[in-house]
Protein backbone atom coordinates (compact mmCIF):
# COMPACT_ATOMS: atom_id res chain seq x y z
CA UNK A 1 0.00 0.00 0.00
CA UNK A 2 1.49 3.27 -0.69
CA UNK A 3 2.43 6.07 2.00
CA UNK A 4 -0.39 7.90 1.32
CA UNK A 5 -3.57 5.65 0.91
CA UNK A 6 -2.06 3.87 4.41
CA UNK A 7 -2.49 6.95 5.72
CA UNK A 8 -5.86 7.99 4.38
CA UNK A 9 -6.69 4.25 5.48
CA UNK A 10 -5.43 5.09 9.23
CA UNK A 11 -7.49 8.44 9.10
CA UNK A 12 -10.85 6.72 8.68
CA UNK A 13 -10.25 3.95 10.53
CA UNK A 14 -10.06 6.18 14.07
CA UNK A 15 -12.92 8.27 12.56
CA UNK A 16 -14.70 4.68 12.45
CA UNK A 17 -13.78 3.69 15.75
CA UNK A 18 -15.54 6.63 17.09
CA UNK A 19 -18.26 6.54 15.38
CA UNK A 20 -18.86 3.01 16.75
CA UNK A 21 -17.90 4.12 19.95
CA UNK A 22 -20.55 7.00 19.63
CA UNK A 23 -23.06 4.35 18.15
CA UNK A 24 -22.84 2.45 20.76
CA UNK A 25 -23.94 5.00 23.42
CA UNK A 26 -26.07 7.02 21.34
CA UNK A 27 -28.88 7.24 23.91
CA UNK A 28 -26.30 8.92 26.71
CA UNK A 29 -25.22 11.34 23.67
CA UNK A 30 -28.44 12.67 22.68
CA UNK A 31 -29.94 12.98 26.09
CA UNK A 32 -26.03 14.81 27.18
CA UNK A 33 -26.43 16.65 24.33
CA UNK A 34 -30.49 17.86 24.26
CA UNK A 35 -31.10 17.91 28.09
CA UNK A 36 -30.64 21.25 28.60
CA UNK A 37 -32.25 22.82 24.99
CA UNK A 38 -35.25 20.67 25.99
CA UNK A 39 -35.60 22.87 28.86
CA UNK A 40 -34.62 25.97 27.67
CA UNK A 41 -37.46 25.56 24.76
CA UNK A 42 -39.75 24.29 27.01
CA UNK A 43 -39.56 27.85 30.01
CA UNK A 44 -38.44 30.11 27.09
CA UNK A 45 -40.94 29.01 24.30
CA UNK A 46 -43.73 27.74 25.96
CA UNK A 47 -43.98 28.40 29.69
CA UNK A 48 -43.17 32.41 29.51
CA UNK A 49 -45.00 33.55 26.73
CA UNK A 50 -47.79 31.38 28.43
CA UNK A 51 -47.61 33.71 31.36
CA UNK A 52 -47.63 36.99 29.48
CA UNK A 53 -43.50 37.07 30.25
CA UNK A 54 -42.06 36.91 26.70
CA UNK A 55 -43.66 37.90 23.11
CA UNK A 56 -45.06 35.49 21.71
CA UNK A 57 -42.66 35.91 18.57
CA UNK A 58 -39.75 35.25 21.04
CA UNK A 59 -39.73 31.46 20.56
CA UNK A 60 -38.81 31.68 16.78
CA UNK A 61 -36.00 34.29 17.79
CA UNK A 62 -34.47 31.58 20.41
CA UNK A 63 -34.78 28.74 18.72
CA UNK A 64 -31.98 29.45 16.29
CA UNK A 65 -30.07 30.65 19.21
CA UNK A 66 -31.19 26.98 20.80
CA UNK A 67 -29.96 24.70 17.32
CA UNK A 68 -26.42 27.21 17.48
CA UNK A 69 -25.29 26.88 21.72
CA UNK A 70 -26.45 23.16 21.27
CA UNK A 71 -24.67 22.41 18.30
CA UNK A 72 -21.45 24.11 19.44
CA UNK A 73 -21.81 22.28 22.73
CA UNK A 74 -22.07 18.61 21.54
CA UNK A 75 -18.95 19.18 19.11
CA UNK A 76 -17.12 20.87 21.86
CA UNK A 77 -17.99 17.99 24.27
CA UNK A 78 -16.69 15.44 21.79
CA UNK A 79 -13.49 16.63 21.87
CA UNK A 80 -12.39 18.77 24.41
CA UNK A 81 -13.19 16.31 27.80
CA UNK A 82 -11.63 13.16 25.60
CA UNK A 83 -8.36 14.78 24.79
CA UNK A 84 -7.92 16.70 28.58
CA UNK A 85 -8.17 12.75 29.78
CA UNK A 86 -6.18 11.27 27.09
CA UNK A 87 -3.35 13.75 27.44
CA UNK A 88 -3.59 13.70 30.71
CA UNK A 89 -3.13 10.40 32.17
CA UNK A 90 -5.28 7.74 30.14
CA UNK A 91 -2.81 7.71 27.08
CA UNK A 92 -5.55 6.24 25.00
CA UNK A 93 -4.81 8.31 21.99
CA UNK A 94 -1.38 7.10 21.88
CA UNK A 95 -2.19 3.73 20.02
CA UNK A 96 -3.91 6.09 17.51
CA UNK A 97 -0.91 8.54 17.24
CA UNK A 98 1.47 5.54 16.60
CA UNK A 99 -0.79 4.88 12.97
CA UNK A 100 1.04 5.40 9.98
CA UNK A 101 -0.18 8.98 9.50
CA UNK A 102 0.82 12.76 10.44
CA UNK A 103 0.50 13.61 13.86
CA UNK A 104 -2.05 16.37 13.14
CA UNK A 105 -3.81 14.22 10.94
CA UNK A 106 -5.03 12.50 14.48
CA UNK A 107 -6.49 16.26 15.40
CA UNK A 108 -8.02 17.08 12.48
CA UNK A 109 -10.17 13.60 12.77
CA UNK A 110 -11.65 15.16 16.45
CA UNK A 111 -12.09 17.66 15.05
CA UNK A 112 -14.48 16.37 12.09
CA UNK A 113 -15.75 13.63 14.73
CA UNK A 114 -17.04 16.61 16.93
CA UNK A 115 -18.52 18.42 14.13
CA UNK A 116 -20.37 15.03 12.91
CA UNK A 117 -21.76 15.04 16.31
CA UNK A 118 -22.62 18.72 16.88
CA UNK A 119 -24.84 18.52 13.96
CA UNK A 120 -26.33 15.33 14.91
CA UNK A 121 -27.36 17.17 18.03
CA UNK A 122 -28.55 20.74 16.71
CA UNK A 123 -30.21 18.51 13.80
CA UNK A 124 -32.37 16.88 16.47
CA UNK A 125 -33.54 20.41 17.70
CA UNK A 126 -35.64 21.11 14.80
CA UNK A 127 -38.47 18.07 15.26
CA UNK A 128 -37.61 18.54 19.12
CA UNK A 129 -38.88 22.39 18.84
CA UNK A 130 -41.64 21.14 16.72
CA UNK A 131 -43.09 18.78 19.62
CA UNK A 132 -42.45 21.26 22.32
CA UNK A 133 -43.34 24.99 20.85
CA UNK A 134 -46.49 23.80 18.18
CA UNK A 135 -47.83 26.58 16.26
CA UNK A 136 -44.69 28.74 17.78
CA UNK A 137 -42.31 26.92 15.65
CA UNK A 138 -42.32 28.84 12.43
CA UNK A 139 -38.72 28.56 10.29
CA UNK A 140 -38.69 29.71 6.90
CA UNK A 141 -37.60 27.10 4.08
CA UNK A 142 -36.38 29.42 1.41
CA UNK A 143 -33.10 29.68 2.78
CA UNK A 144 -32.77 26.19 3.49
CA UNK A 145 -29.02 25.71 2.01
CA UNK A 146 -27.73 28.43 4.29
CA UNK A 147 -29.42 26.73 7.05
CA UNK A 148 -27.63 23.69 6.30
CA UNK A 149 -24.24 25.64 5.87
CA UNK A 150 -24.66 27.22 9.10
CA UNK A 151 -25.30 24.32 11.20
CA UNK A 152 -22.21 22.70 9.63
CA UNK A 153 -20.20 25.99 10.17
CA UNK A 154 -21.52 25.82 13.80
CA UNK A 155 -20.53 22.60 14.22
CA UNK A 156 -16.90 22.87 12.92
CA UNK A 157 -16.64 26.47 15.08
CA UNK A 158 -17.18 24.01 17.98
CA UNK A 159 -15.32 21.41 17.49
CA UNK A 160 -11.85 23.32 16.78
CA UNK A 161 -12.71 25.42 20.00
CA UNK A 162 -13.01 22.07 21.64
CA UNK A 163 -9.61 21.41 20.08
CA UNK A 164 -7.87 24.26 21.03
CA UNK A 165 -9.28 24.11 24.86
CA UNK A 166 -9.01 20.23 25.22
CA UNK A 167 -4.86 20.51 24.07
CA UNK A 168 -4.17 23.23 26.50
CA UNK A 169 -6.09 22.34 29.84
CA UNK A 170 -4.84 19.90 32.10
CA UNK A 171 -6.80 17.21 33.86
CA UNK A 172 -6.57 19.11 37.33
CA UNK A 173 -8.38 22.09 36.13
CA UNK A 174 -10.97 20.89 34.24
CA UNK A 175 -13.92 22.12 36.68
CA UNK A 176 -12.58 25.61 37.24
CA UNK A 177 -11.89 25.55 33.08
CA UNK A 178 -15.13 24.69 32.36
CA UNK A 179 -16.51 27.68 34.70
CA UNK A 180 -14.45 30.10 33.26
CA UNK A 181 -14.93 29.28 29.82
CA UNK A 182 -18.46 27.67 29.22
CA UNK A 183 -20.28 30.56 31.20
CA UNK A 184 -19.22 33.66 29.69
CA UNK A 185 -19.43 31.61 26.06
CA UNK A 186 -22.47 30.50 27.08
CA UNK A 187 -24.44 34.42 27.88
CA UNK A 188 -22.27 36.24 25.68
CA UNK A 189 -23.13 34.60 22.29
CA UNK A 190 -26.63 36.20 21.60
CA UNK A 191 -28.37 32.55 22.21
CA UNK A 192 -31.50 33.84 23.74
CA UNK A 193 -31.48 37.47 22.46
CA UNK A 194 -30.67 39.09 18.61
CA UNK A 195 -27.60 41.15 17.88
CA UNK A 196 -29.51 44.04 16.73
CA UNK A 197 -31.44 44.10 19.93
CA UNK A 198 -28.67 45.30 22.10
CA UNK A 199 -28.39 48.51 20.66
CA UNK A 200 -29.64 50.14 23.90
CA UNK A 201 -26.69 48.31 25.85
CA UNK A 202 -23.63 49.55 23.28
CA UNK A 203 -20.71 48.14 25.31
CA UNK A 204 -22.09 44.45 25.55
CA UNK A 205 -22.93 44.15 21.97
CA UNK A 206 -19.71 44.83 21.21
CA UNK A 207 -18.43 42.07 24.15
CA UNK A 208 -20.83 39.90 22.56
CA UNK A 209 -18.54 40.16 18.75
CA UNK A 210 -15.56 38.48 20.36
CA UNK A 211 -17.82 35.42 20.95
CA UNK A 212 -17.83 33.54 17.77
CA UNK A 213 -21.06 31.93 18.85
CA UNK A 214 -22.73 35.31 18.29
CA UNK A 215 -21.76 34.68 14.38
CA UNK A 216 -23.44 31.24 14.61
CA UNK A 217 -26.58 32.21 16.44
CA UNK A 218 -27.11 35.40 14.30
CA UNK A 219 -26.30 33.25 11.18
CA UNK A 220 -29.12 30.51 11.70
CA UNK A 221 -31.45 33.42 12.53
CA UNK A 222 -30.72 34.65 9.34
CA UNK A 223 -31.34 31.24 7.77
CA UNK A 224 -34.05 30.40 10.43
CA UNK A 225 -36.38 33.46 11.22
CA UNK A 226 -39.65 34.71 8.47
CA UNK A 227 -40.12 37.72 8.13
CA UNK A 228 -42.16 39.81 10.30
CA UNK A 229 -44.84 41.85 9.31
CA UNK A 230 -43.10 41.91 5.53
CA UNK A 231 -39.87 42.97 7.92
CA UNK A 232 -36.91 40.82 7.49
CA UNK A 233 -35.29 40.24 11.00
CA UNK A 234 -32.45 42.80 11.36
CA UNK A 235 -29.39 40.03 12.05
CA UNK A 236 -25.23 40.63 11.61
CA UNK A 237 -24.31 40.77 7.57
CA UNK A 238 -24.48 37.04 6.30
CA UNK A 239 -20.89 38.56 4.88
CA UNK A 240 -19.42 39.23 8.35
CA UNK A 241 -20.97 36.00 9.69
CA UNK A 242 -19.14 34.52 6.94
CA UNK A 243 -15.92 35.95 7.51
CA UNK A 244 -15.79 35.93 11.47
CA UNK A 245 -16.61 32.72 11.90
CA UNK A 246 -13.86 31.37 9.16
CA UNK A 247 -11.01 33.34 10.97
CA UNK A 248 -12.59 31.51 14.01
CA UNK A 249 -12.41 28.00 12.69
CA UNK A 250 -9.15 28.37 11.23
CA UNK A 251 -6.94 30.78 13.94
CA UNK A 252 -8.78 27.43 16.68
CA UNK A 253 -7.74 24.97 13.85
CA UNK A 254 -4.12 25.95 13.80
CA UNK A 255 -3.77 26.80 17.19
CA UNK A 256 -5.29 23.61 18.76
CA UNK A 257 -3.43 20.87 15.99
CA UNK A 258 -0.16 23.52 17.50
CA UNK A 259 -0.30 22.86 21.04
CA UNK A 260 -1.43 19.12 20.08
CA UNK A 261 1.69 18.44 18.44
CA UNK A 262 3.33 19.81 21.70
CA UNK A 263 1.69 17.94 23.76
CA UNK A 264 2.33 14.47 21.77
CA UNK A 265 5.31 14.91 20.39
CA UNK A 266 8.27 16.52 23.02
CA UNK B 1 21.00 -6.11 5.95
CA UNK B 2 21.19 -7.25 10.10
CA UNK B 3 21.20 -3.94 12.07
CA UNK B 4 17.61 -3.31 13.76
CA UNK B 5 18.34 -0.60 15.28
CA UNK B 6 21.42 1.85 15.45
CA UNK B 7 21.78 4.56 17.72
CA UNK B 8 24.62 7.42 17.49
CA UNK B 9 25.33 10.22 19.42
CA UNK B 10 21.88 10.46 21.02
CA UNK B 11 21.04 13.31 22.97
CA UNK B 12 18.03 14.81 24.11
CA UNK B 13 18.15 18.05 26.76
CA UNK B 14 15.16 18.95 28.10
CA UNK B 15 14.11 22.93 27.79
CA UNK B 16 13.93 23.15 31.80
CA UNK B 17 17.01 20.93 32.77
CA UNK B 18 20.14 21.65 33.44
CA UNK B 19 21.40 18.27 32.57
CA UNK B 20 21.27 15.77 29.65
CA UNK B 21 18.18 13.30 29.68
CA UNK B 22 20.33 11.28 27.14
CA UNK B 23 23.83 12.43 27.10
CA UNK B 24 25.91 11.26 23.95
CA UNK B 25 24.40 7.41 23.67
CA UNK B 26 25.17 5.02 20.70
CA UNK B 27 24.52 1.25 20.07
CA UNK B 28 23.03 -0.64 18.02
CA UNK B 29 20.53 -3.99 18.12
CA UNK B 30 21.02 -6.51 15.25
CA UNK B 31 17.96 -8.05 13.89
CA UNK B 32 16.35 -11.00 15.75
CA UNK B 33 18.53 -9.57 19.14
CA UNK B 34 16.67 -9.67 22.62
CA UNK B 35 18.36 -6.03 23.71
CA UNK B 36 18.22 -4.93 27.26
CA UNK B 37 18.17 -1.54 28.90
CA UNK B 38 19.56 -1.39 32.22
CA UNK B 39 19.60 1.65 34.71
CA UNK B 40 18.30 3.50 37.56
CA UNK B 41 15.06 5.20 37.53
CA UNK B 42 15.60 8.53 35.45
CA UNK B 43 18.61 6.70 33.87
CA UNK B 44 17.44 7.85 30.62
CA UNK B 45 16.05 4.37 29.45
CA UNK B 46 12.18 6.01 28.45
CA UNK B 47 13.58 8.91 26.65
CA UNK B 48 15.80 6.38 24.25
CA UNK B 49 12.41 4.81 23.93
CA UNK B 50 10.16 7.53 23.57
CA UNK B 51 12.97 8.66 20.57
CA UNK B 52 12.79 5.92 18.78
CA UNK B 53 9.17 5.26 19.26
CA UNK B 54 8.68 8.67 17.70
CA UNK B 55 7.41 10.50 20.50
CA UNK B 56 10.29 12.40 21.54
CA UNK B 57 12.64 14.45 19.61
CA UNK B 58 16.19 14.24 19.91
CA UNK B 59 18.36 17.18 20.40
CA UNK B 60 20.98 15.71 18.57
CA UNK B 61 22.40 12.33 16.96
CA UNK B 62 20.82 9.81 14.64
CA UNK B 63 18.49 6.86 15.23
CA UNK B 64 17.48 4.66 12.52
CA UNK B 65 15.27 1.07 12.74
CA UNK B 66 15.16 -1.26 10.46
CA UNK B 67 17.16 1.37 8.38
CA UNK B 68 14.88 4.06 8.13
CA UNK B 69 15.65 7.54 9.72
CA UNK B 70 12.56 7.73 12.76
CA UNK B 71 13.66 11.43 12.83
CA UNK B 72 12.98 12.08 9.03
CA UNK B 73 10.66 9.12 7.89
CA UNK B 74 8.64 8.73 11.48
CA UNK B 75 5.62 7.59 9.70
CA UNK B 76 7.75 4.81 8.10
CA UNK B 77 9.14 3.54 11.25
CA UNK B 78 5.46 3.52 13.12
CA UNK B 79 4.69 0.76 10.72
CA UNK B 80 7.27 -1.07 11.71
CA UNK B 81 7.59 -0.67 15.06
CA UNK B 82 5.51 -1.94 18.16
CA UNK B 83 5.15 -0.65 21.69
CA UNK B 84 4.06 -2.24 24.86
CA UNK B 85 4.22 0.69 27.28
CA UNK B 86 5.25 0.57 31.21
CA UNK B 87 1.00 2.17 31.95
CA UNK B 88 -2.08 0.35 30.23
CA UNK B 89 -3.06 2.72 27.91
CA UNK B 90 -5.47 0.06 26.15
CA UNK B 91 -8.47 1.71 24.47
CA UNK B 92 -11.46 1.78 27.29
CA UNK B 93 -13.94 2.35 25.36
CA UNK B 94 -13.89 -0.72 23.21
CA UNK B 95 -14.66 -4.19 23.57
CA UNK B 96 -11.27 -6.67 23.84
CA UNK B 97 -11.42 -7.94 20.81
CA UNK B 98 -12.04 -4.83 18.81
CA UNK B 99 -8.80 -3.02 20.32
CA UNK B 100 -7.01 -5.86 18.39
CA UNK B 101 -9.15 -5.34 15.26
CA UNK B 102 -9.20 -1.80 15.35
CA UNK B 103 -5.57 -1.58 15.42
CA UNK B 104 -5.25 -3.83 12.75
CA UNK B 105 -7.04 -1.06 10.85
CA UNK B 106 -5.16 1.80 12.05
CA UNK B 107 -2.39 -0.55 10.25
CA UNK B 108 -4.43 -1.26 7.37
CA UNK B 109 -4.58 -4.49 7.64
CA UNK B 110 -6.97 -5.93 5.66
CA UNK B 111 -10.46 -6.84 7.74
CA UNK B 112 -10.25 -10.51 6.73
CA UNK B 113 -6.82 -11.01 8.05
CA UNK B 114 -7.24 -8.73 11.06
CA UNK B 115 -10.10 -11.07 12.16
CA UNK B 116 -8.35 -14.02 12.16
CA UNK B 117 -5.66 -12.58 13.58
CA UNK B 118 -7.33 -11.15 16.43
CA UNK B 119 -8.73 -14.43 17.24
CA UNK B 120 -5.55 -16.07 16.90
CA UNK B 121 -3.47 -13.98 19.20
CA UNK B 122 -6.12 -13.38 21.82
CA UNK B 123 -5.89 -17.40 22.09
CA UNK B 124 -2.78 -17.78 21.80
CA UNK B 125 -2.32 -15.14 24.89
CA UNK B 126 -5.12 -16.86 26.64
CA UNK B 127 -7.41 -14.34 26.33
CA UNK B 128 -10.28 -15.92 24.29
CA UNK B 129 -12.64 -16.83 26.19
CA UNK B 130 -13.03 -13.35 27.49
CA UNK B 131 -13.01 -11.64 24.04
CA UNK B 132 -16.06 -9.51 24.24
CA UNK B 133 -15.23 -7.96 27.56
CA UNK B 134 -14.13 -4.15 27.93
CA UNK B 135 -10.77 -4.19 29.60
CA UNK B 136 -11.97 -2.80 33.16
CA UNK B 137 -12.86 -5.97 33.91
CA UNK B 138 -9.18 -7.28 33.00
CA UNK B 139 -6.52 -7.68 35.95
CA UNK B 140 -3.16 -6.15 35.63
CA UNK B 141 -1.62 -9.76 34.06
CA UNK B 142 -4.58 -9.64 31.30
CA UNK B 143 -4.19 -6.29 30.40
CA UNK B 144 -0.17 -6.92 29.84
CA UNK B 145 -0.97 -9.57 27.29
CA UNK B 146 -3.85 -7.94 25.88
CA UNK B 147 -0.95 -5.19 24.70
CA UNK B 148 1.36 -7.35 23.51
CA UNK B 149 -1.71 -8.86 21.00
CA UNK B 150 -2.26 -5.42 20.24
CA UNK B 151 0.86 -4.91 19.46
CA UNK B 152 1.64 -8.01 17.25
CA UNK B 153 -1.80 -7.37 15.25
CA UNK B 154 0.35 -5.09 12.59
CA UNK B 155 3.21 -7.85 12.51
CA UNK B 156 6.04 -5.17 13.57
CA UNK B 157 9.72 -5.97 12.65
CA UNK B 158 10.74 -4.51 15.97
CA UNK B 159 9.10 -4.73 19.69
CA UNK B 160 9.50 -1.92 22.29
CA UNK B 161 8.80 -3.56 25.87
CA UNK B 162 9.14 -1.29 28.67
CA UNK B 163 9.12 -2.72 31.75
CA UNK B 164 6.66 -5.53 30.09
CA UNK B 165 6.51 -7.84 33.31
CA UNK B 166 6.51 -4.91 35.94
CA UNK B 167 3.69 -5.96 38.93
CA UNK B 168 3.14 -9.45 37.61
CA UNK B 169 2.32 -12.35 39.26
CA UNK B 170 5.26 -15.37 38.93
CA UNK B 171 3.03 -17.22 36.88
CA UNK B 172 1.89 -14.37 34.19
CA UNK B 173 5.89 -13.52 34.31
CA UNK B 174 6.83 -16.68 33.58
CA UNK B 175 4.15 -17.33 30.63
CA UNK B 176 5.11 -13.65 29.38
CA UNK B 177 8.99 -14.81 29.06
CA UNK B 178 7.64 -17.61 27.19
CA UNK B 179 5.91 -15.75 24.87
CA UNK B 180 8.28 -13.24 24.20
CA UNK B 181 10.93 -15.81 23.38
CA UNK B 182 8.76 -17.46 20.95
CA UNK B 183 8.24 -14.21 19.18
CA UNK B 184 12.72 -13.23 19.13
CA UNK B 185 12.33 -17.33 17.70
CA UNK B 186 10.03 -15.96 14.84
CA UNK B 187 12.16 -12.75 13.98
CA UNK B 188 11.05 -10.05 15.70
CA UNK B 189 13.64 -7.82 17.24
CA UNK B 190 12.83 -7.07 20.93
CA UNK B 191 14.71 -4.16 23.16
CA UNK B 192 13.22 -4.35 26.38
CA UNK B 193 13.99 -1.90 29.58
CA UNK B 194 13.45 -3.99 32.99
CA UNK B 195 14.49 -3.27 36.81
CA UNK B 196 14.49 -6.68 36.99
CA UNK B 197 17.68 -8.42 36.92
CA UNK B 198 16.52 -11.95 36.70
CA UNK B 199 14.40 -11.20 34.06
CA UNK B 200 17.01 -9.27 31.57
CA UNK B 201 19.46 -12.63 32.40
CA UNK B 202 17.64 -15.05 31.14
CA UNK B 203 16.13 -13.15 28.26
CA UNK B 204 18.51 -10.70 26.45
CA UNK B 205 21.31 -11.58 24.30
CA UNK B 206 23.08 -8.20 24.94
CA UNK B 207 22.38 -5.67 28.01
CA UNK B 208 23.33 -2.34 28.14
CA UNK B 209 23.87 -0.73 31.53
CA UNK B 210 23.02 3.17 31.67
CA UNK B 211 23.39 5.61 33.82
CA UNK B 212 22.92 9.60 34.23
CA UNK B 213 21.89 9.39 30.62
CA UNK B 214 25.11 7.49 29.21
CA UNK B 215 25.41 4.17 28.27
CA UNK B 216 28.31 2.84 30.94
CA UNK B 217 28.46 -1.07 29.52
CA UNK B 218 26.98 -2.76 26.60
CA UNK B 219 27.56 -6.53 26.79
CA UNK B 220 26.29 -9.81 26.99
CA UNK B 221 25.40 -10.75 30.44
CA UNK B 222 28.38 -13.36 30.60
CA UNK B 223 30.67 -10.28 29.28
CA UNK B 224 29.05 -8.06 32.02
CA UNK B 225 29.33 -10.40 34.77
CA UNK B 226 33.38 -10.10 34.21
CA UNK B 227 33.39 -6.95 35.26
CA UNK B 228 33.56 -6.42 38.45
CA UNK B 229 37.13 -6.80 39.46
CA UNK B 230 37.80 -10.03 40.86
CA UNK B 231 34.82 -10.59 40.27
CA UNK B 232 34.51 -15.02 39.41
CA UNK B 233 34.63 -16.90 42.87
CA UNK B 234 35.34 -20.23 43.76
CA UNK B 235 33.79 -21.75 46.54
CA UNK B 236 36.11 -24.12 48.43
CA UNK B 237 34.86 -26.70 50.76
CA UNK B 238 38.03 -28.75 52.72
CA UNK B 239 37.91 -31.37 55.75
CA UNK B 240 40.78 -31.62 58.00
CA UNK B 241 40.48 -33.66 61.76
CA UNK B 242 42.82 -31.37 62.87
CA UNK B 243 42.58 -27.28 63.12
CA UNK B 244 44.44 -26.02 59.83
CA UNK B 245 42.06 -23.49 58.83
CA UNK B 246 44.59 -20.78 58.92
CA UNK B 247 47.33 -22.89 57.12
CA UNK B 248 44.53 -23.35 54.20
CA UNK B 249 43.57 -19.67 54.19
CA UNK B 250 47.29 -18.88 53.78
CA UNK B 251 47.72 -21.20 51.27
CA UNK B 252 45.28 -20.26 49.37
CA UNK B 253 46.07 -16.54 49.65
CA UNK B 254 49.10 -17.68 47.95
CA UNK B 255 47.55 -18.72 44.65
CA UNK B 256 48.60 -16.36 42.09
CA UNK B 257 46.03 -14.59 40.57
CA UNK B 258 43.74 -14.83 43.93
CA UNK B 259 43.08 -11.48 44.68
CA UNK B 260 40.77 -12.34 48.24
CA UNK B 261 40.13 -15.24 50.54
CA UNK B 262 37.25 -14.99 52.77
CA UNK B 263 36.70 -17.67 55.03
CA UNK B 264 33.29 -19.26 56.30
CA UNK B 265 32.40 -16.77 59.23
CA UNK B 266 33.24 -14.21 57.33
CA UNK B 267 30.58 -14.23 54.87
CA UNK B 268 26.99 -15.17 55.89
CA UNK B 269 26.26 -17.25 53.00
CA UNK B 270 29.30 -19.97 53.86
CA UNK B 271 28.37 -19.83 57.33
CA UNK B 272 24.57 -21.28 56.64
CA UNK B 273 26.56 -24.30 54.64
CA UNK B 274 28.79 -24.92 58.06
CA UNK B 275 27.50 -28.37 58.65
CA UNK B 276 29.77 -30.73 60.46
CA UNK B 277 33.23 -30.03 63.21
CA UNK B 278 36.24 -29.87 61.10
CA UNK B 279 34.48 -28.72 57.45
CA UNK B 280 35.67 -25.21 55.91
CA UNK B 281 34.21 -23.46 53.25
CA UNK B 282 36.30 -20.38 51.65
CA UNK B 283 35.68 -17.93 48.85
CA UNK B 284 38.22 -17.73 46.84
CA UNK B 285 38.27 -14.51 44.68
CA UNK B 286 39.85 -14.14 41.34
CA UNK B 287 39.41 -12.87 38.05
CA UNK B 288 39.51 -16.08 36.32
CA UNK B 289 38.33 -18.68 39.56
CA UNK B 290 37.85 -21.50 36.88
CA UNK B 291 41.42 -21.59 36.49
CA UNK B 292 42.50 -21.90 39.24
CA UNK B 293 40.42 -25.32 40.18
CA UNK B 294 43.65 -27.47 40.39
CA UNK B 295 46.27 -25.10 42.07
CA UNK B 296 43.25 -24.30 45.27
CA UNK B 297 43.11 -28.68 45.56
CA UNK B 298 46.70 -28.68 45.59
CA UNK B 299 47.34 -26.06 48.35
CA UNK B 300 44.26 -27.64 50.27
CA UNK B 301 46.21 -30.83 50.04
CA UNK B 302 49.44 -29.40 50.97
CA UNK B 303 48.28 -28.74 54.39
CA UNK B 304 47.01 -32.08 55.32
CA UNK B 305 42.88 -31.30 54.93
CA UNK B 306 40.88 -33.00 52.14
CA UNK B 307 38.82 -31.39 49.48
CA UNK B 308 35.27 -32.15 49.77
CA UNK B 309 33.56 -29.64 46.82
CA UNK B 310 34.95 -26.80 44.73
CA UNK B 311 32.64 -24.61 42.36
CA UNK B 312 32.97 -21.52 40.57
CA UNK B 313 30.17 -18.94 41.24
CA UNK B 314 29.51 -16.22 39.06
CA UNK B 315 28.42 -13.00 40.22
CA UNK B 316 24.68 -12.23 39.43
CA UNK B 317 23.54 -9.37 36.98
CA UNK B 318 22.73 -7.46 40.10
CA UNK B 319 25.61 -7.33 41.67
CA UNK B 320 27.33 -6.02 38.55
CA UNK B 321 24.36 -3.15 38.13
CA UNK B 322 24.85 -2.35 41.82
CA UNK B 323 28.75 -2.13 41.24
CA UNK B 324 28.58 0.17 37.98
CA UNK B 325 25.67 2.30 39.18
CA UNK B 326 25.71 2.48 43.06
CA UNK B 327 23.97 2.05 45.82
CA UNK B 328 22.40 5.65 46.47
CA UNK B 329 19.13 6.18 45.89
CA UNK B 330 17.67 7.82 43.45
Amino acid sequence: MSRTRLAVTAFFAILQRDLVVTGREFIPFLLQALMQPLFFLFIFGKVLPGIGLAAGNFASLMLPGIVALTGMLAAMQGVTLPLVLDLGYAREIDDRLLSPMPVWWVALEKVLYGAMRGAVASTVIFPLGWLILGSGFVVRTDRLPELIGMVLLTSCVGSTIGLLMGTIIKPDQISLMFTLIFTPLLFTGCTYYPWGALNNIRWFQVVTLFNPLTYCAEGLRYSMVPPIRGHELPTLNPYVILGALGVSVAAMFIGGTRTFQKRVVT
Amino acid sequence: MTTAIAVSNLVKRYAKSKTNAVDGVSFEVSRGEIFGLLGPNGAGKTTIIGILTTFIVASEGQTSIMGVDVAANPIDVKQRIAVVPQQSNLDRSLKVREILTFHGAYHGVPRKHREALADKLLNDLGLGDRKDEKVSRYSGGMAQRLMIARALMHEPDVLFLDEPTNNLDPQSRLFLWERIRELNARGITILLTTHDMDEADKLCNRIAIMDHGKILVNDTSAGLKKLIPGGTVLEVRAFAQTDVKDRVHAALSAIPGVTKVDTAGENPDAAAAQPEPGSMTFRVYADSASTLIGAAAQAIFSTGAEVRDLSVKQPTLEEVFIFLTGRHLR
